[in-house]
């Protein structure tokens, strides 16, 4: 090793960069990609982050499948997208290396822990020789460093086993990455500290192997100089770094402070949705009550029962945990009461790929439940934007007394992005009144309505004189008595629907990015929105002409969908699932829509969907 | 009760402040009638305005009692009426819920949801009317049905054991459980009126003849000249005892298994003496295990009436006890709990 500091060397500025951190999912990957963004974010950096691991908690050490990564894409300016090739692959041992490296464009940066490429292990990751040796790494920067045994070196002086040791290599590549990237180091020794208080010698190992990895990178030949990344210039404001499912469950606290209404949350254990559950345990000051039910049907029940008792009932899942919940859905529409659920999508079908992204639930949110039974669907569109849609799906599901489905998915729930903080005193008043008085001379008809929203009052116990039943069974217009009289039914299947497709005039205007002369549109809803838009960007950077739009209402559609759609010839809509939002715009609008589809638990590239975007137009 | 109108006169609430104007629609001669009864005569009594009443049920014949209540209420989806109810009582603490409905709905579909409302000890007053069969769905076997029972859907006799309702209940750590029947409305107003006042989690089985599909499935233990030999009526603090001569009691042997024995063979200082109130559930599991069947002599009355923490209330303690830590929640702060950076 030689002597050199930074100082003798220059600094090369980026733009950006993408850095994909993997190893086993005993290795610490997730930790370190977190702490790698953290402190970005605190630089000021504009970031993107995609989280991928597997479902297992712990699978077989040192095989492909137990690989475990964390990609984070900062940028000194705006960005949507956690980026598609990463520059830089940190491999922890070879099956980490085996299962990154198709997405490595040749040129890239490989960073390996060369002290876990020997036999075993090689063979544990299905490699016949070693790729070190064997020259099919040539196309590549290469930089192989004994992690493991630095590290090692490193703590052995703080009486650290070097069982233990090994444990810290994670630090050791933070370390490293962090000279690379020119990040301060501060942060990371200060979070070291507070993590492991009480863990002396954890505390010290870890701090050591840090240390050990910024250190190497200074003295180490291995690289010419560091790189820098300078600040993002966003829009002036006050940032932090959020991830989608504690946005959406700050966007919940807010909305029920908004509504004056107390915020009453159920639901079962389910990846990748729990977050959220955990997160709102935590605020109990707001004076949330949160309920871990014993099923997914008892935590939507339990959100039913506080939506009629006059609380705000919002209760969250996955895919698997929909299916349950289809029926208490179905009596909450026929209850016509209040309520949120939250379907943070995963791979399916069945258990499918639990801790992976999809947008294959969007056909079920619309249709998936027995009878003529609509209800309003919200989807998110970036992590930070799960605060606003869940405010969104609130407002909605208090205004027109009914339940609403908020749709995010795992690439969401999981991935971080810097958060511009909304003015709290600016926030609407979403707060809807409760019926006081009887509505119909002396009698109290719960199913009367208001004749603009068609909403039916909302009569909490309690009320002197308002005494009402309510149930599954059809009930009489008005009255709201059980009642199995044909006309009647048909009049309320009628009102319910109307009930719903009314709310798109209390919507905005669909998210229309036009383009003079553009005769094909890229539509896109849900966590598409941020590659969607790095795709038409490029596209038009190349001086093609295309409009982009963008959904965050999907039922009822924005009212100006239809001749947004007809202004173009062609219809392009990428999403992670079969085509389920190109066959409700095709059956709506009779418009030439096309899928453009990935089902790999992965989300979009962005140069990916700009290649078959292009594709589509020539 | 005494209560209050707009004019702040005195108002004597009587029972047809609980009845809804909705016809009551069950077959005649049904059960139902008589629980039905037994409910509204009971509410007068209990001081509580209608309006503070929360009727909650599931599908099934018993389950359409909400609507002939003048109360709040929610006829709900299969067996879910327990969650459903949950929900109620821990948004609104103040309220008083109460559950109805029958055995297929409660202990089998609802199964789950009754045994975590019961764990939890939520404030509920659940009712389930045993008929130990499918009424609404026209006569299949239900999971409190005999083995060997022909039905509709079992031809050739049911495979099925049943479950013991009182014992189910015990098992799933239910703080109140008592036992009634609908040929004795004062019997049930008292079980009612018990289950109401416990706070925590109140399950009460009430036998009830489904007299269209298992017409006289109670009458070994139910017919007017059976009871004095058939029923065993549980006293809290008082010997286990009955028989038209009062000469039959209960007793424990070695392994903790109640028996039935003739008072002049063993002695009358033999008997179990019933304490509604022991922490230690295996007496009341005990007395819920001598009859496994109606056609033995069959205990009534309350199983267990112990204190335990109710949910609602802990939940609201949790409530109270974070804003006194760290005060009450401010949006803006909750935003800036992370690093947080300016950009100009």
């Amino acid at each position: 090793m030689t002597v050199n500091t930074t100082s003798a060397r220059d600094t090369e500025t980026l733009d950006r960069v993408i850095i994909r951190f993997a190893g086993d999912s005993g290795d610490g990957m997730q930790l370190v990609g977190d702490r790698f963004t953290e402190l970005s974010a605190a630089f000021g950096n504009d970031l993107a982050t995609l989280p991928n691991f597997p479902a297992e908690i712990r699978a077989p050490a040192g095989t492909i499948a137990g690989v475990s990564s964390f990609q984070v894409h900062i940028s000194d300016h705006d960005i949507v997208t956690p980026g598609d090739a990463p520059n830089v692959l940190v491999a922890m041992n070879p099956a980490a290396l085996k299962a990154n490296l198709r997405d490595m464009v040749p040129g890239t940066t490989l960073l390996v822990n060369v002290d876990t490429f020997d036999t075993r292990n090689l063979d544990k990751a299905g490699y016949e020789s070693n790729p070190l040796r064997d020259h099919s790494l040539d196309a590549y920067t290469v930089f192989e460093v004994p992690m493991t045994s630095i590290t090692v070196e490193a703590t052995g002086p703080l009486g650290v086993k070097p069982r233990d040791a090994e444990r810290s290599k994670n630090f050791f590549a933070l370390g490293l990455i962090c000279w690379m990237y020119s990040r301060p180091t501060q942060g990371v020794a200060e979070w070291i500290e507070k993590r492991f208080t009480g863990k002396q010698q954890v505390l010290d190992a870890n701090l050591a192997a840090f240390k050990a990895g910024y250190a190497f990178g200074e003295t180490a030949e291995l690289f010419d100089h560091p790189f820098e990344v300078l600040p993002a210039k966003l829009p002036p404001g006050t940032y932090r770094n959020v991830t989608g499912n504690v946005a959406l469950a700050y966007g919940l606290i807010a909305a029920s402070l908004q509504a004056k209404l107390p915020l009453l949350y159920s639901s079962y254990p389910i990846t990748p949705a729990s977050d959220i559950l955990h997160e709102l345990s935590k605020h109990k000051n707001f004076g949330i009550k949160t309920l871990q039910a014993e099923d997914e049907i008892a935590a939507a029940g339990v959100a039913i029962g506080a939506a009629f008792a006059g609380s705000l009932g919002v209760t969250a899942t996955s895919g698997p945990g929909v299916d349950l919940k289809s029926e208490a859905m179905g009596l909450a529409i026929s209850l016509e009461l209040p309520m949120v659920l939250v379907d943070v999508q995963r791979g399916g079908p069945s258990t499918g790929l639990p801790t992976k992204t999809e947008q294959a639930d969007l056909l079920l949110a619309m249709y998936g439940r027995h009878g003529e039974a609509p209800l309003p669907i919200v989807a998110a569109k970036s992590p930070a934007d799960c605060f606003d849609a869940a405010f969104e799906a609130v407002r909605i599901a208090l205004k027109y007394r009914t339940p609403v489905m908020l749709l995010t998915d795992g690439y969401l729930a999981n991935g971080a992005e810097p958060w511009v903080l909304p003015d709290v005193d600016a926030l609407p008043d979403i707060s809807v009144p409760f019926a006081t008085k009887p509505n119909h001379g002396d009698a109290f008809w719960p199913y009367l309505r208001d004749a603009d929203t068609l909403a039916r009052p909302w009569a909490i116990p309690g009320t002197p004189g308002l005494m009402h039943r309510v149930g599954g069974l059809e009930k009489e217009e008005g009255t709201g008595n059980v009642s199995y009289e044909p006309e009647n039914h048909e009049r309320m299947v009628h009102i319910r629907a109307q009930k719903i497709a009314g709310i798109a005039r209390d919507i905005p205007p669909v998210d229309h990015d036009p383009d003079p002369g553009a005769d094909v549109l890229v539509l896109s809803w849900g966590s598409v929105w941020g590659v969607a838009e790095s795709a038409v960007s490029r596209i038009r950077a190349r001086g093609r002409r295309i409009g982009r739009a963008h959904l965050r209402h999907l039922n009822p559609f924005p009212a100006d969908l239809g001749d947004v759609l007809r202004s173009y010839r062609m219809i392009v809509v990428p999403e992670m699932n079969l085509g389920q939002l190109s066959k409700l715009v095709r059956a709506d609008f009779l418009v030439d829509a096309r899928s453009i589809t990935k089902m790999q638990g992965l989300p979009f590239g962005a140069a990916e969907l700009e290649q078959k975007i292009l594709e589509m137009m020539d | 009760m005494t209560t209050s109108d707009d004019q702040g006169v005195g108002v004597k609430l009587a029972r047809k402040d609980f009845q809804s104007d909705q016809e009551v629609r069950w077959c005649p001669g049904c059960g139902d009638y008589g629980i039905l009864a037994a409910i509204q005569f009971l509410m007068p009594d209990l001081g509580v305005k209608p309006e503070e009443m929360v009727f909650v049920s599931g599908i099934g014949c018993a389950a359409r009692l909400p609507y002939y209540m003048n109360t709040y209420g929610i006829h709900s989806i299969h067996g879910r009426a327990p969650a459903i109810a949950t929900g109620v009582a821990l948004a609104r603490p103040d309220l008083h819920v109460w559950v109805i409905g029958g055995d297929g709905d409660m202990l089998s579909i609802g199964g789950n949801h009754l045994i975590h409302a019961l764990r939890r000890n939520v404030n509920l007053t659940i009712v389930m009317f045993n008929n130990q069969i499918y009424g609404l769905t026209k006569g299949q076997y239900s999971p409190t049905s005999e083995m060997g029972k022909v039905t509709k859907s079992t031809p050739f006799g049911s495979l099925d054991h049943p479950f013991n309702p009182i014992s189910v209940a015990l098992g799933a750590e239910a703080s109140f459980v008592a036992r009634t029947h609908d040929m004795d409305r004062k019997h049930m107003m008292e079980m009612f009126r018990r289950a109401h006042e416990h706070r925590g989690g109140a399950f009460v089985e009430v036998y009830q003849n489904c007299n269209v599909f298992n017409d006289g499935a109670f009458d070994t233990i139910l017919n007017k000249d059976a009871r004095a030999n058939m029923l065993i009526d549980l006293k809290h603090g008082e010997p286990v005892r009955f028989g038209t001569e009062r000469e039959l009691g209960v007793t424990m042997n070695e392994y903790g298994e109640a028996k039935i024995v003739r008072i002049e063979e063993v002695g009358e200082d033999r008997l179990v003496v019933h304490d509604e109130h022991r922490r230690d559930p295996s007496l009341a599991f005990s007395l819920s295990r001598i009859a496994d069947h109606p056609n033995m002599p069959t205990p009534v009355g309350i199983f267990r009436d112990v204190e335990r923490p109710t949910y609602e209330g802990e939940l609201q303690a949790q409530l109270v006890h974070a804003v006194e830590r760290s005060g009450p929640g401010e949006l803006a702060a909750l935003l800036r709990s992370a690093p947080t950076w300016e950009v100009n």
